[in-house]
């Protein structure tokens, strides 16, 4: 039974913003779905807040609503529209939530949706705790034992059931905290005691401990005929107790039978049946007793997952398009197998090489944050790496991470043999309790003497893994004891590359330079060979170019063909904060720029979870880190006419020199002018000729010379070092005490390169404009108004398109030095400006903060509050093609009001200060559209969860400077009938004005204080600005409150500003929903 | 440790590695198998005798070998070619290291090529004779022996695995098969248990574990013993085996089984069920590269439903000979080729797959209770 033909019209819910533990991976499976269902020819109307995203450019689906994921929006899309049917699998947990309250709401009934893929009770019976277990005892399978009591007498009896060691988790405290083990009677007479206490209902979950226990995910699929299959079993390399997601994790399965696999197969065709999922792709997660071969199912997830994406890209069978396909009625085998055209869909990839995911973490912009890695996800990001084995595909993960590692240690980055070699004791601290810095301390302690046994029996990571890390390290103790690249032979120079060493690696260990490894391993013949990723360990011939390094004997590369041009385009890598997926939006538009245009488009990239490294989105595909190595391996086979550096975000960039020093042909935007807008001097420079302001600032390479900058600047000042992205290591400084605390920050992080420091304009608004110029012409695509004012990140800061308050000529002045900088740079393709405007003397300067000819994070935004796809015209211009033979002539001019706002992971990390700086925090964002600013900002602030109340108690405290502007805004809320609650030097400003409000003491002040208030649920919105300088940790800890108690928490005064705009808006009517393609009557 | 060794194929290529397993010299087809586990089932399956297994993934040997997970009392290939043979097994079962398995058996090994390579080769030039040695590194001399390989063609090799006498057969399937151990209590056979007779052309010991499962007494006899040796130990089913190489010269097996048809249900797998297709009056043929795997789609024609099953045969059975007695029960998904054939009028079918998987996925278990349903119906039909 091919399509169902009673269906026409179906609704896909997207994700929303990119979280911890939900990104890129559902833009990329929500972009095959789009496709997937489109070629059969439905109409997919698509909701998702997420401007950034491949799947809601305008011409993914029909009817694309950028909206915020509410139920009640989503009602609103689905009166508008009227699907037959709903699809909730493809959107993460946030699409699956929505559709279960949808149904909840009676919406769907009411409007005749059907939900295809999974039903509610199947959903249901997946994620409820209790239905989930009374399945599997149905069918024969263990999950964990485990039982809550509210008694020690009860808890005694249960644990004779589940013996010990037990954990001991007090229901409902903050956090999840007070959950511990219990490795002896005694502990555990004292843990629950304990927890009985703390717990708020006097209740405790007594669980049988797992931890230690080998992990195992198993990606499956099913059809409405009940054809079952396995995608991929993954491996995690960390046991039970760290979250899949923030594990290494290792496809296929390793060190199973094929009766232990085989039986783990079937557990999961029984689970997947009995939860009843009708179509598409689930994930079920099972633990294994390493000593005994018990196995547990843990979770299962009734969709697809991050796991599932990895899956696909790991083995080349697209899930989430399958999923989609079997959802309207396709059984697998009507499907065919993209990559090897002639064979089904049904059937079970096998895999002739080895995956590596690792986690990339983000700890470093959190330092108050605990960074023991546990059950709940904290990585924000991912690398994957392909090779012919283990050991191979571990060292190219670790380079592909971009943390400055090249390998398992023998870099830069390697404390081992300088005099910050880590002792016995941090070493076993290090890998005892998980954190993100444990494989490289793994290292240390196989070095330090410790067996594999010993390893394995602090950190109960198989020995199988741990004896490969050891096989690396006796390589390359075997290569250091060379003593020089001049005593390397050809096969043990082949052998370390077999086992993954880079060039670098080998350069540090005999203390010579990358290009002189590279140049005689050449020279020896050992190059690197590519193989393809093909479903079927080459049982068959494949047609989808997907590539990995690898040092063998055949290569698969294909012959380019005569007169074929070729351009690569270097994507961004592992997401983190700074550089997540508006970077991978932008390198998909490149490689679709470049379909257009007839050229040959090759994407690099190690992100498994983007649209970039799906097969289709370019004509070849290299799943491999970025590094200059790995880069000129494939120039080296492919020869691209082009390299394009600027979509990836700063990754790409880094390499730019390098690359084109090695001879390859970089296009648009020459790298020096890249360098060029970069180096502070050459820059001060053109300022002055263009006549354009910057803020006073100097450069300084050391501490002194830092210190004789900032004396001559004055403050405040902005500290800052140079070549890195995300604001990494940004302060603002109001004093020398600040000053000197965070300049020596600011040296470590810059690694060599100098320290930028800056006069920190207080008050501007800062702008941010992107264009693209053809080196004829120069066109401005966006130009955004910051809500929060200067000194916030650009990327934290919500914006909107048009400015909302700028005077018309400021936008002309921004305008002109706009051209002005792209002409005289020589920008070929995109660039992104920060203004500052401030009113100094009644007058508004303008101030050019910083200059940057690549991608910026808001060009999707731009694109998509314009109608003008900006990464694609700029792609274009790269390739030769000039805006006007684009047919690009005037500046795009929306008739709407489009508001970009920020997503952080506060809630991930307990206790952080939740004020916003100069050095990035947000992990993604959301866009709110409308006829006005403030129902587009009161859109935006909804898309991003912050609900903004519509009766009750606010909360105002406000720095110095800020007193005289909260007065007007204290009165349009008590007008609005909100009760208001301030601290005393706050209220009596107030009062002073005739308003009613609140006093509130300070935590400091005893009790009842605002913190009793937030924990009572009797504050409903908190605006709260910082003192600015010092002082943070009073306020610090009121912020953290509101993320730990769900109070919205404003802490600018601007922002604060937008939101009584919009809660004045919020109450003339309902929000309005209208599709993109309504908007935009020309959109492209 | 790492002493070279070679592989040369008849068609002039030559891969160098690292011994592994025994040294020596040794001769046969090569093939590969596409199979992530397994490699012990693999290694003791008899009907790779004369073959040299390829096994695509590359790290093997990871969870070592045990003394449950065999398929016959040894291993049966020729040679045995791994791309990476682990250093360290991890196993909770493990009682050994792959490599010392290998030297125990004396099976010559080859590690360190590359393997995708040779499939590649194999599956556009199609099986080709190969010599793996650790003793002759001359490429001139290991191509003229690859060259004078006999081949599987023509060969019977099926008297070179079969058992020598009769057993009587009493393992139960593997607990690892359940969910997990204790699930699979060992039941006594019912008295009145019907008798299966096996005939053994280089029988996976999971099939005769399986026919035990399903409540039969299981006798295991030499696959060259005739119909009257079959019936006279009173059948009330006969299970013709898988087994090595190539069926048709295998004429004895096709006589006996022509000689007990219709007296008792029949039930084939893989060279069995070429042979009961011989028997019809089918023909089989060599194909390009085989199914070797545990990841081949098939599909069940009474049922709609695909198996993934695990397969292993270099010969099939020609579809356009097939007898009109015969009807086509299963087709491979990948290549269309049959894999599964029922005798219209005589209780007799087969599969050119594994339905008792080991290597490979359980989802055609089910024809070992089609089999005994088939024996009841044939002993309730006799008894009434």
């Amino acid at each position: 039974m091919p399509r169902r033909d009673d269906l026409h019209k179906i609704l896909l819910i997207g994700s929303g913003p990119i979280v911890i533990g939900q990104a890129c991976e559902f833009d990329y499976s929500g972009t095959q779905a789009c496709k997937a269902l489109r070629e059969e020819r439905y109409e997919v109307v698509l909701v998702n807040s997420n401007p950034a995203t491949i799947m809601t450019d305008p011409l993914q689906a029909d009817r694309t609503y950028i909206e915020p994921l509410t139920w009640q929006t989503v009602a609103s899309v689905i009166e508008r529209e009227g699907p037959d049917a709903l699809l909730p699998t493809l959107g993460g947990q946030t699409a699956l939530n929505l559709a279960m309250d949808l149904d909840r709401e009676g919406v769907l009934d009411d409007l005749g949706v059907e939900m295809v893929g999974a039903r509610p009770d199947v959903i249901a019976k997946a994620e409820d705790r209790h239905l989930f277990k009374a399945a599997m005892e149905r069918i024969g399978l263990e999950v964990c034992r485990g039982e809550t009591v509210t008694s020690l007498v009860e808890a005694r009896r249960v644990v004779e059931d589940i013996g010990l060691p037990c954990v001991v988790r007090p229901s409902f405290t903050l956090g999840g905290s007070g959950s511990a083990i219990a490795y002896n009677g005694e502990e555990f007479e004292q843990l629950v005691t304990r927890g009985l206490e703390a717990s708020p209902i006097n209740q405790v979950l007594l669980e049988e401990s797992i931890i230690g226990w080998k992990e195992y995910e198993m990606e499956v699929m099913r059809d409405m005929d009940d054809n079952v299959v396995i995608i991929c079993a993954i491996e995690n390399f960390d046991p039970m107790g760290v979250h899949t997601g923030d594990s290494i994790t290792v496809a296929p399965a390793q060190t199973l039978t094929d009766k232990e696999y085989q039986r783990m197969r079937d557990a999961s065709l029984a689970v997947i049946r009995e939860i009843g999922v009708e179509t598409g792709g689930s994930n079920i997660q099972f633990a294994i007793n390493p000593r005994t071969g018990r196995m547990i199912v843990i979770e299962m997830n009734p969709r697809v997952s991050r796991s599932s994406a990895l899956a696909s890209k790991a083995t080349g069978f697209p899930i989430a398009k399958i999923a989609a396909k079997l959802a309207v009625g396709y059984r697998l085998h009507e499907l065919p197998n993209d990559i090897t055209r002639e064979t089904m869909a049904c059937f079970e990839p096998t895999i002739d090489y080895v995956v590596t995911k690792i986690p990339r973490f983000a700890f470093e912009k959190f330092p108050e944050a605990d960074s023991t890695l546990t059950t709940q996800m904290k990585s924000v990001g991912e690398t994957m790496a392909i090779g012919r084995t283990f050991k191979e595909s571990l060292q190219k993960a670790l380079r592909g991470l971009e943390v400055g590692s090249f390998g398992l240690g023998c870099d830069a980055k390697d404390r081992w043999g300088t005099p910050q070699q880590p002792d016995m004791e941090e070493i076993r601290a290090k890998i005892a309790t998980p954190g993100s810095e444990r494989i490289w301390f793994l290292r240390y302690a196989l070095k330090a003497g410790m067996s594999v046994q010993d390893v394995y029996e602090v950190t109960g990571i198989d020995p199988w893994f741990l004896d490969n890390l050891a096989e690396i390290i006796e390589l390359e103790d075997k290569l250091r004891a060379l003593g020089g690249l001049e005593h390397a032979d050809a096969e043990l120079l082949r052998t370390a590359k077999r086992f993954g060493f880079s060039d670098r690696q080998l350069a540090t260990l005999w203390n010579t330079t990358e290009s002189d490894v590279r140049a005689e391993r050449k020279r020896l013949g050992i190059v690197a060979t590519f193989k393809s990723v093909d479903t079927c360990a080459a049982e068959f011939e494949a047609y989808t170019p997907y590539y990995y390094s690898t040092y063998e004997e055949e290569d698969e590369t294909p012959a380019r063909e005569p007169g074929q041009r070729r351009i690569m385009i270097l994507g961004g890598g592992p997401n983190r904060i700074g550089q997540g997926i508006e970077f991978d939006y932008c390198c998909c538009h490149a490689s679709f720029a470049l379909a257009e245009l007839g050229v040959q488009s090759i994407m690099v990239n190690s992100n498994p979870e983007t649209v970039s490294t799906d097969y289709d989105t370019s004509d070849l595909l290299f799943f491999e880190p970025l590094t200059h190595e790995d880069v000129l391996n494939i120039c080296d086979r492919l020869d691209p006419d082009g390299v394009i550096v600027q979509f990836g975000g700063q990754t790409p960039l880094n390499l730019a020199r390098g690359l084109a020093n090695s001879g390859v042909p970089i296009i648009g935007t020459s790298v020096d002018t890249i360098e060029d807008a970069e180096d502070r001097e050459r820059f001060k420079s053109l300022l002055e000729r263009l006549g354009l302001e910057q803020p006073a600032n100097g450069i300084a390479r050391t501490l002194a010379e830092a210190r004789t900058e900032v004396a001559k600047i004055g403050y405040p000042v902005l500290v800052r070092p140079s070549f890195v992205l995300g604001g990494r290591a940004m302060e603002i400084c109001y004093d020398l005490a600040q000053f000197e605390r965070y300049v020596a920050e600011a040296f470590v992080v810059a690694q060599g390169q100098p320290v930028l420091i800056d006069r920190f304009l207080e008050d501007a608004v800062e702008v941010d404009v992107d264009a693209v110029c053809d080196g004829e012409r120069t066109m401005v695509m966006g130009i955004m108004e910051h809500i929060e004012e200067a000194g916030v990140h650009s990327g934290d800061s919500a914006c909107a398109i048009p400015p909302h308050s700028l005077p018309a000529e400021v936008i002309d002045n921004i305008r002109r030095a706009t051209h002005a900088l792209a002409e005289s740079l020589r920008v070929r393709g995109l660039m992104n400006i920060q203004f500052a405007v401030k009113k100094e003397d009644g007058e508004q300067r303008v101030y050019v903060i910083e200059v940057n000819p690549r991608a910026s994070r808001t060009v999707p935004f731009v694109a998509k509050a314009t109608g003008v796809p900006v990464a694609k015209v700029a792609a274009k211009v790269m390739a030769g093609v000039t805006l006007a033979e684009q047919g690009i002539h005037e500046e795009p001019v929306p008739a709407h009001v489009s508001v970009k706002e920020s997503v952080f992971p506060f809630a991930k990390f307990h206790g952080v200060d939740i004020v916003l700086g100069p050095e990035m925090k947000s992990t993604g964002e959301v866009m709110g559209i409308a006829d006005t600013f403030a129902v587009a900002f009161a859109k935006s602030q909804l898309a991003a969860s912050v609900v903004l109340p519509e009766s009750g108690n606010i909360f105002l405290s406000v720095a110095q400077r800020g007193k005289a502007q909260i007065v007007p805004l204290a009165r349009r809320l008590a007008d609005m009938g909100y009760d208001l609650l301030a601290t005393p030097g706050t209220a009596e400003v107030i009062q002073a004005s005739g308003i009613e409000v609140e006093v509130v003491k300070k935590v400091q002040q005893g009790h009842p204080n605002i913190l009793d208030y937030l924990i009572d649920g009797r504050v409903q919105l908190i605006i709260n600005t910082p003192s600015g300088k010092g002082a943070r940790t009073d306020e610090g800890r009121i912020r953290a409150a509101a993320v730990q108690w769900g109070a919205p928490c404003i802490t600018t005064l601007a922002a604060a500003e937008a939101a009584v705009a919009a809660m004045e808006a919020l109450r003339e009517g309902a929000l309005e929903v209208q599709a993109v393609q309504d908007r935009f009557a020309t959109a492209r | 440790m790492t002493s070279p060794a070679k592989l040369a194929l008849e068609d002039g290529t030559v891969y160098s590695g690292i011994s592994f397993g025994a040294t020596g010299e040794i001769d046969g087809e090569v093939c590969f198998n596409t199979s992530m586990t397994g490699y012990q089932e693999i290694l003791t399956d008899p009907s790779y005798r004369g073959q040299i297994v390829t096994m695509t993934y590359p790290e093997i040997g990871n969870y070592g070998v045990n003394s449950e997970d065999v398929e016959s009392s040894k291993p049966h290939l020729a040679g045995f070619i791994v791309r990476e043979n682990s250093r360290r097994r991890s196993n909770f079962r493990s009682d050994g290291a792959i490599h010392d398995y290998l030297v125990q058996w004396g099976i010559v090994g080859l590690a360190g090529i590359d393997t995708r390579a040779l499939v590649r080769r194999l599956r556009i030039h199609g099986a080709l004779r190969g010599v793996i040695s650790s003793t002759d590194l001359d490429d001139e001399s290991l191509v003229a022996k690859a060259r004078s390989s006999p081949g599987l063609v023509g060969r019977d090799l099926v008297r070179e695995v079969i058992p020598d006498n009769p057993r009587e057969w009493n393992e139960q399937i593997s607990e690892w098969t359940k969910f997990g151990p204790g699930q699979n209590p060992r039941t006594e056979l019912d008295p009145d248990a019907p008798h299966v007779v096996a005939l053994d052309f280089g029988m996976k010991w999971n099939i005769a574990r399986h026919l035990y499962d399903i409540g039969c007494r299981v006798t295991v006899l030499p696959g060259t013993a005739g119909a009257e040796d079959i019936l006279a130990h009173r059948p009330d089913g006969v299970f013709l085996s898988n087994g090595p190489g190539d069926p048709e010269p295998i004429a004895y097996a096709i006589d006996a089984i022509r000689g007990i048809l219709g007296r008792q249900p029949v039930f084939g797998i893989c060279l069995g069920h070429q042979l009961l297709s011989l028997a019809c009056g089918a023909q089989t043929y060599k194909l390009k590269f085989g199914h070797r795997g545990a990841n081949q789609p098939v599909m069940n024609n009474e049922s709609g439903r695909v198996e993934i099953t695990s397969q292993n045969h270099g010969f099939a059975v020609d579809e356009s000979s097939l007898p009109t007695t015969l009807e086509v029960t299963h087709y491979n998904l990948n290549d269309n080729t049959i894999e599964g054939v029922r005798h219209k009028e005589l209780q007799a079918f087969s599969v050119q797959y594994h339905p008792e998987a080991s290597a490979g996925p359980h989802d055609s278990h089910y024809l070992f209770g089609c089999f005994r349903e088939a024996i009841d119906e044939h002993r309730s039909a006799g008894v009434s």
